[in-house]
């Protein structure tokens, strides 16, 4: 009867209301669970990068590496003797390369929409997963940056792409939208990184604290000299970069302002960087590519495979480092749920395609499309339509959201149908363009597939990287959605018990 | 004065987040200006009892703003137009439409720099040494301790007072950190 009473008021009528339909009391799922109090916050996420470095990391490394070797591989072969070691012919010029780029890039999104988009929404379940997520896009953008950049064939040129002087004396062309993507792609890159460094500022302090009590206290008996050289290390690594924060109640004011002012600057950006991106496209005149729905429909794709890329990296490390109370199953649950949304969005689009193609009544979009979904590439449609259309509907079902290996499994579906909605967007339309008599048919080289094989290993270098380096949660944003933080609750400990 | 000229300050610990932002509001109201909170996490309201203004930081986002937007503008203008004027398509050289990614681009790049540059502007970092971290309490707020420092600048400052008034606030665990 305890809500009846919150909810009692002036008015009998309500009152009596309120007592006959007696309204469910609707208990909000706390974000840190089992009754945990900071310090164990802090030591949770501190000691994956304090403690000896584990087995399996070696092993995931050196696979990582071997992996990667391929992207070198198949750089070093391109460079030393030209682009056409690719599978590009006319018609079809942008292959491969261009699909893996906004492949990569879309993964990116998922990144900046949970540390921007979701933080002013005051979405307080994205704090355990942003910085991860926010990594994953830097790294994202790495692995997309190679193939325009190799792209243009003459890597050692590429330079010529930013707006910098040069022996020819000419200019870039601004009216190309494959000028705007170098902007929104290198902005893109920046403010992330920018954004990633400056919320991970209070946490390098507490790791450059811990060090130091270490030291202070020299609690490596046993331990040997190389634990208390890594503190040394640490003391001042971190303590650089941390670049003397202390903790202040003055800087937390100036830091929130400054957090809050950069969601809101990235929230904007991150729209912009995949309309951008559909522009490449939609701004040419084929049909297939010559499309309004494009901006709307690849934010939300890129969203979508973003977000299925997040449960792909945080799944596995959820069961690793034992972060079962910080990585919920409402946060999975809710991830779940973007990816349904997402997903539903792209398959409106796909819907919504076909149709204006049969409504415009134009005979070349309308054929473009037909050709899509049961021409020479209808292998690849029947991919990308059946991974990314009727997997993500199975989240509806909580069962199905409960299951972690099956949610692991799906997410993976996701990446692959959204990787094949690219190809089929890029490669189809080309295919078949204005002139029967030089349409073509696009086959990958061993190339073109080492080169993108090998960006999964650099991309899982980099974040292997990271998690040995860098704290993988955000502690102080994780301790604040905790009850204890509160400073008008009744709480007499530190702990963080139910709400 | 040679104590106080050796002294950075005292430090108070507090036993949770309400009593810390009581305590903060009290020695605000004490009209103390030379201190401060330290806490792992923002506390929700915390400005607004140590009775500090609004932060700066988005006067340097705007400046950032509009340094970016301005550059861009000129940068396209320069380069399209002025210096090698291209014909595309029977386009204009110059027109504030075509280049609007660009614009739109820089200007959020810009303002990014300018926002993390205000905050350290702000905040006045980089500053890698101060006082306090000689202190072993108070490298423990990277934990979960809850610190009021107040500094021996303060005009207010008076070593026995100040200690008693932090007693007398809630504050415990008090110690003299050197400067």
């Amino acid at each position: 009867m305890a809500m009846i009473t919150e909810n009692s008021t002036n008015d009998p009528l309500r009152d009596a209301l309120l007592a006959k339909v007696q309204p469910a009391e609707l208990v909000e799922q706390p974000l840190v669970t089992n009754d945990r109090d900071f310090n164990w916050v802090t030591d949770k996420i501190c000691r994956i990068v304090e403690t000896p470095t584990p087995l399996w990391w070696w092993v995931c490394m050196a696979v990582a590496l071997m992996t990667a070797a391929f992207t070198g591989l198949g750089l070093a072969w391109l460079v030393s003797t030209g682009v056409g070691v690719w599978g590009l012919a006319n018609p079809i010029n942008w292959g491969w390369a261009i699909v893996n780029f906004v492949f990569w890039i879309g993964i990116g999104h998922a990144g900046t929409l949970i540390s921007a988009v979701l933080c002013l929404l005051k979405q307080g379940w994205r704090t355990s997963i942003n910085r991860a997520a926010e990594a994953m896009t830097i790294f994202a953008v790495v692995c997309a940056g190679i193939f325009p950049l190799f792209h243009v064939g003459r890597v050692w040129f590429a330079w010529w792409l930013f707006p910098l002087p040069n022996a020819n004396v000419i200019w870039p062309q601004f009216r190309s939208p494959l000028e705007w993507d170098v902007f929104a792609v290198s902005t893109y890159g920046t403010v992330s990184v920018l954004f990633w460094y400056m919320g991970m500022i209070p946490d390098l302090g507490v790791l450059r604290d811990r060090a130091v009590q270490r030291l202070q206290k020299g609690v490596y008996e046993g331990a040997g000299i190389l634990a208390q050289a890594m503190d040394i290390f640490r003391k001042y690594f971190y303590g650089i970069f941390a670049m003397g924060w202390r903790n202040a109640g003055n800087h937390w004011r100036n830091y929130e302002m400054a957090y809050l002012i950069l969601a809101g600057l990235s929230t904007p950006l991150v729209l912009s960087v995949h309309t951008i991106v559909s522009f490449d496209f939609a701004a040419a005149q084929l049909p297939g590519w010559h499309t309004t729905i494009f901006p709307p429909y690849f934010v939300a794709g890129a969203i979508f495979s973003g977000f299925g890329m997040v449960l792909t990296l945080m799944l596995p490390l959820r069961a690793l480092y034992g972060l079962h109370d910080l990585i919920t199953q409402r946060h999975i649950d809710n991830m779940c749920k973007i990816c349904l949304g997402t997903g539903s969005i792209v398959g409106y689009a796909y819907i919504m395609e076909f149709f204006i193609a049969w409504y415009g009544a134009n005979p070349y979009e309308s054929y473009a499309f037909i050709n899509r979904a049961f021409g020479q590439y209808w292998w690849a449609y029947l991919m990308m339509f059946s991974c990314n259309v009727f997997t993500p509907q199975l989240f509806w079902f909580s069962a199905v959201r409960k299951n972690a290996a099956l949610v692991w499994v799906m997410s993976i579906l996701i990446n692959v149908g959204m990787w094949f909605e690219r190809f089929v967007i890029t490669v189809t339309s080309l295919a078949n363009d204005f002139l029967p008599s030089s349409w073509g048919y696009y086959s990958p080289t061993i190339v073109d597939i080492f080169t993108f094989f090998g960006t999964f290993g650099l991309f899982s270098v980099l974040f292997l990287m990271f998690l040995r380096f860098l704290p993988l949660m955000p502690i102080a944003e994780v301790k604040f959605v905790m009850p204890a933080a509160d400073p008008h609750g009744h709480h007499d400990d530190g702990k963080g018990g139910s709400h | 004065m040679a104590e106080a000229e050796q002294s950075y300050g005292l430090i108070a610990s507090f036993k949770n987040t309400a009593s810390f932002f009581h305590a903060a509001e009290k020695v605000r109201d004490a009209g103390y200006k030379k201190w401060d909170t330290y806490s792992s996490f923002p506390v929700h309201g915390m400005p607004e009892a140590q009775g500090q203004p609004r932060s700066k930081v988005p006067i340097f986002t705007f400046c950032g703003g509009i340094t970016g937007f301005i550059i861009g503008t000129l940068m396209v203008w320069y380069m399209n137009y002025f210096d090698y004027p291209l014909i595309v398509g029977g386009k204009p050289f110059f027109s504030p439409i075509f280049p609007f990614p660009i614009m739109y681009e820089l200007t959020i790049l810009l303002s990014a720099f300018g926002t993390l540059g205000g905050m350290f502007i702000t905040n006045l970092l980089p500053q890698h040494y101060n006082p306090l971290f000689n202190s072993a309490k108070f490298l423990e707020v990277s934990g979960d301790r809850l610190v009021i420092a107040i500094e021996s600048r303060d005009p207010q400052y008076d070593p026995q007072a100040t200690r008693s008034f932090l007693e007398e606030i809630g504050g415990t665990d008090i110690e003299e950190v050197n400067a």
